[in-house]
């Protein structure tokens, strides 16, 4: 297995600890007298879905690990062969479906990419301030709800009171709250409403109080700290190499955020903004990262509100769209993390294969590894921190 | 014996009939108050939301009187592998301490059900035959997760008696008496450096006292920061996970109306109970039932508060703050209670 | 090294990326002649590998490109899906794919190929990489000892594709439950909705209620 087998190829350094992960995430062994095997899932409230953890316990403490998904699995690769462009975007929104909007950015953009087209300014401003509103609600959600898995049940409920009003901006924006469909190849389907501009300054001020809130019950509190700090430590080689991404990365001091250091794409080369990264690697980290990035967040809609271009959301595309041969891979820094499509088209009016990357598909791989050794409430709290959404996973 | 005078004499017969009404009767209602009040309303303002709002017409009062008959009316379910009898003992065990709890506290001069001189150890002691209850409800559940729950549970629960008895004794050193009567009347005679204007509420005191009351107190309930056994989050109800219908039903009562009876004794213990120091006579016993219900509602308010805002300790950690920390300064409690008890 | 022909996706052929040459050049110093072919999509290199030399592309990725981040390993199948017989049902609103085998950017050999994805998170750029697998036995070197995190979509090639990895610890299904026979992502999997009952079409108008024929069911038969 590992590459010293084979004479004149380079001898590869792999940390010994770092495949011992594979032999133990077996669970098709014999047990041990003394050891337990529970079941965490498929319907567990920490699980966040229909995610199935296998572990195997010693006491309260975690020898092996083995995640089972798969309970969402919709085919959503085989499914993409059937259809044309613009059915994908409807398909795509329910990858990730608090963030819908951000999963229907990169594959259009594939599709753009593949077919010349530019979406004009004005929709890549509204573009991008949709897709950090749909940041927004994701992490906002994940303040509140990650309390809730420590313990802390009043959080949770703050969180879904003030994403209330990201989600009506949404609505108001695009008619539906959690699956716009809004993106088109070549724009956007419309234009915002009138008034829309002001209520999201309103509510970006409320979202920026709400985190002041969460900072002050959760973030000094010696209860929560204990829960979490030293926790489910990632180093940044260890998550690298799985695939780990976004603010679960950036939690371990990889200072990587594909708005500023990927391809260029939607506004983000057009506005400032802070990306926030940490040292530990923990569970805290990983909560602190993003409440960092929900105000960044807030920030920046009110930067791309302020600079919003007037004109067209939509470019001048045929009516029947047939994306010309050729392959593209377009990669978004998604509010889970690193999404990206590899499209392939040949000519037709819908694509010949298209891989769909989502992040917490890679994300959730580490648990195996890292669960070893914890105690079963802090797998709750490791399982929370991580924050994965199981149709990202499933897809 | 009991202190109590009818204005008719009755009996042994009759009065042991009514105290046993009285106990039965009041430890539902005083869950059921401490339920609504707290847990329906206080957490529902606290979280941003109205809770129950339709049921009774008013601000939902009747709820959970509701809620007791929808669970009285609900199929017997138990699981296939679960072992019966002491499935359907266990709640029973439960409950019961908790009406034991009851027969000592006192609500007036001469409203208590029986005025024992052991009173406080009594209470402690009988409060934790719910351990029992608990390991057995986890054991006979036939299921992991209440497993967990009820060994979380045992740990926890053991490990807490400590402090809640080291909070008490000092209590007990500084009223000279372990009478829960004898508590209140200590408290209501006292004098601050000559003044009897308010009497002397142990917790000027016993501050440290109370507060480690309240903190064992609150582990005792399986109340978060120290709900581990029944973290809802982890094993979705813990060793009450099995548990549907009537028997539920006791868990609730039992586990609002221990609140009530721990509430109730830090204010006998720490607050003066139903005392207020210029009343005396019959006209105690009138007011001393509203004012112990203040002192312990606000007692109560402080337990709950704490509830819906913290998160809960790790296992370990829950251990190692009563090990290490509450008991020490328990005992360092009770060695300086003694020292002032004997130089003044 | 030529670098006159390329192909690109979509438009005309334009000049390498000074980072896309950059990494090809490294790329050739380390592997020589294992790469077969490169292209260059949108501004990452595409590069098609010999499959005895698929690890060994990985090992280089890893340290002399320094790509210590791996963004995925999937598979693509280059077979047109079959439109005439049991296969394709009589799905008739599907698009229409050309019905000859062609191959994306950088070639292929045959009807398999590997492609992953591998990224630097501190030099912030990436590359893909493309291996030709056999047809008739469908095997492949694992990245898991160079990345661990290929271990899962390792999982989802197998079980997706048929594709065999050396190396890898333990293929077993990822999302399908372990009795499941065959492998969807084929093109020869059929899509069995659309085998069952053809798609009514790209636009499918639902009458009103109470409209002329709006309250029978639609289509096929009456209960």
């Amino acid at each position: 297995m590992s590459s010293t087998d084979t004479p004149g190829l380079p001898r590869f350094d792999v940390e010994p600890g770092a495949l011992r992960h594979l032999a133990e995430a077996q669970m098709n062994v014999e047990l041990d007298t003394g050891d337990m095997i529970l079941n965490l899932g498929p319907q567990h409230p920490a699980t966040h879905g229909t995610l199935r953890l296998v572990v195997r316990l010693d006491g309260e403490r975690v020898i092996a690990a083995d995640p089972v998904v798969g309970y969402m699995h919709r085919g959503y690769e085989k499914l993409t062969e059937f259809r044309t462009y613009p059915q994908i975007t409807t398909l795509v929104n329910r990858i990730d479906w608090l963030s819908s909007f951000a999963n229907e950015v990169p594959f259009v953009h594939a599709a753009e990419l593949l077919m010349g087209v530019e979406a004009p300014p004005r929709a890549r401003w509204i573009r991008t301030i949709l897709t950090e509103l749909s940041r927004i609600a994701t992490f906002y959600l994940f303040l509140g709800e990650m309390g809730l898995q420590v313990g802390a049940l009043t959080p949770a409920f703050w969180g879904f009171r003030d994403r209330e009003h990201v989600l009506n901006l949404i609505e108001a924006a695009t008619g539906g709250r959690f699956h716009p469909n809004f993106n088109r190849i070549g724009g956007l389907k419309d234009d915002l409403p009138r008034g829309w501009a002001a209520e999201t300054r309103r509510a970006m001020q409320a979202i920026l109080d709400g985190c002041d809130d969460f900072e002050s019950i959760l973030v000094g509190n010696e209860i929560f700290e204990a829960r979490t700090r030293g926790i489910g430590i990632i180093p940044s080689d260890v998550g690298a190499s799985y695939g780990v991404s976004g603010s679960n990365l950036r939690a371990s001091g990889v200072d990587w955020d594909l708005r500023r250091d990927g391809r260029p794409y939607l506004a983000y080369p057009e506005i400032e903004f802070a990306v926030c990264t940490h040292t530990d690697g923990d569970a805290f980290a990983r909560y602190w990262v993003r409440l960092q990035e929900t105000r960044e967040s807030a920030r920046m809609v009110l930067r791309l509100l302020d600079g919003l271009p007037a004109g067209p959301i939509m470019a001048k595309v045929p009516r029947v769209i047939k994306v010309p041969e050729g392959e593209a891979w377009v990669e978004t820094e998604n509010p889970l993390g690193q999404m990206g499509y590899y499209v392939v088209s040949k000519g037709a009016t819908g694509p010949f294969r298209v891989k769909i990357r989502s992040a917490s598909f890679s994300n959730v791989s580490i648990l195996p590894w890292l669960l070893r050794g914890a105690y079963v409430p802090d797998v709750v709290a490791i399982l929370a921190s991580l924050y994965f959404i199981l149709g990202d996973i499933d897809r | 014996m009991s202190a109590l005078h009818l204005a008719v004499d009755v009996g042994w017969g009759w009065t042991l009939a009514l105290k046993t009404v009285v106990v039965l009767a009041v430890v539902p209602l005083a869950a059921l108050v401490l339920g609504y009040t707290f847990l329906l309303k206080m957490m529902s303002h606290m979280q941003s939301r109205l809770g129950p709002m339709d049921p009774g017409g008013f601000h939902g009062w009747f709820q959970l009187v509701g809620d007791g008959i929808k669970f009285l009316q609900k199929e017997d379910v138990m699981p296939l592998h679960a072992d019966r009898r002491v499935f359907a003992i266990a709640p029973a065990v439960v409950v019961v301490s908790t009406f034991l709890v009851f027969v000592v506290i006192p609500t007036g001069p001469k409203l208590v059900v029986e005025s024992l001189d052991v009173g406080v150890f009594y209470a402690l002691a009988v409060s934790s035959l719910s351990v029992v209850g608990v390991l057995m409800a986890g054991w006979a559940s036939a299921n992991k997760f209440a497993l967990l729950g009820a060994l979380r549970a045992a740990a926890q629960l053991i490990a807490y008696e400590l402090p809640l008895l080291l909070a008490v004794v000092g209590v007990v050193v500084q009223a000279g008496t372990m009478n829960l009567q004898g508590i209140v009347h200590a408290q209501q005679d006292g004098a601050i450096f000559g003044w009897g204007g308010i009497g002397f509420p142990f917790v000027l005191t016993q501050f440290i006292g109370l507060g480690l009351f309240l903190v064992a107190s609150q582990a005792e309930l399986t109340q978060t920061p120290f709900d581990m056994p029944v973290a809802e989050s982890e094993l979705v109800a813990g060793y009450m996970v099995e548990y549907t219908g009537f028997r539920f039903l006791f868990f609730f009562i039992a586990e609002f109306g221990t609140a009530f009876a721990f509430a109730a004794l830090a204010a006998t213990l720490f607050l003066g109970g139903w005392a207020v120091p210029w009343v005396h006579g019959t006209a105690a016993d009138v007011l001393g039932v509203p004012v112990l219900f203040a002192k312990l509602m606000l007692v109560a308010f402080v337990m709950f508060w704490v509830r819906f805002t913290y998160p809960r300790l790790r296992e370990d950690q829950l251990q190692a703050l009563a090990w290490k920390v509450l008991i020490p300064i328990g005992l360092a409690n009770v060695v300086v209670t003694g020292i002032f008890k004997v130089a003044f | 090294m030529a670098d006159d022909e390329q192909q690109v996706g979509g438009e005309t052929a334009e000049p390498l990326d000074p980072v896309v040459e950059t990494l090809l050049e490294r790329l050739y110093e380390e592997l020589g002649d294992a790469v077969i072919d490169r292209a260059q999509m949108f501004g990452t290199p595409i590069v098609r590998v010999r499959a005895e030399a698929w690890r060994r592309a990985a090992e280089v990725a890893k340290t002399a490109l320094a790509c210590d981040y791996l963004s995925y390993v999937s598979g693509i199948d280059w077979q047109p899906a079959p439109r005439e017989g049991a296969a394709a049902g009589a799905d008739t609103s599907s698009p229409v794919q050309p019905t000859d085998m062609t191959f994306g950017l950088a070639g292929s050999a045959g009807r398999f190929q590997l492609v992953a994805h591998v990224q630097s998170t501190t030099r912030h750029w990436g590359i893909t990489m493309k291996t030709d697998v056999d047809e008739a036995q469908p095997r492949a070197l694992s990245w898991v000892p160079v990345y661990p995190g290929a271990e899962w979509h390792e999982r989802e090639c197998w079980e997706m594709f048929g594709i065999t990895f050396d190396g890898h610890p333990a293929l077993r299904h990822l999302y399908l439950p372990s009795e499941f026979e065959g492998h969807p992502l084929r093109k020869d999997f059929p899509l069995l909705a659309r085998v069952v009952k053809p798609w009514p079409g790209l636009v499918d108008v639902e009458s009103m209620p109470g409209d002329a024929g709006g309250d029978a069911s639609d289509g096929e038969s009456e209960a």
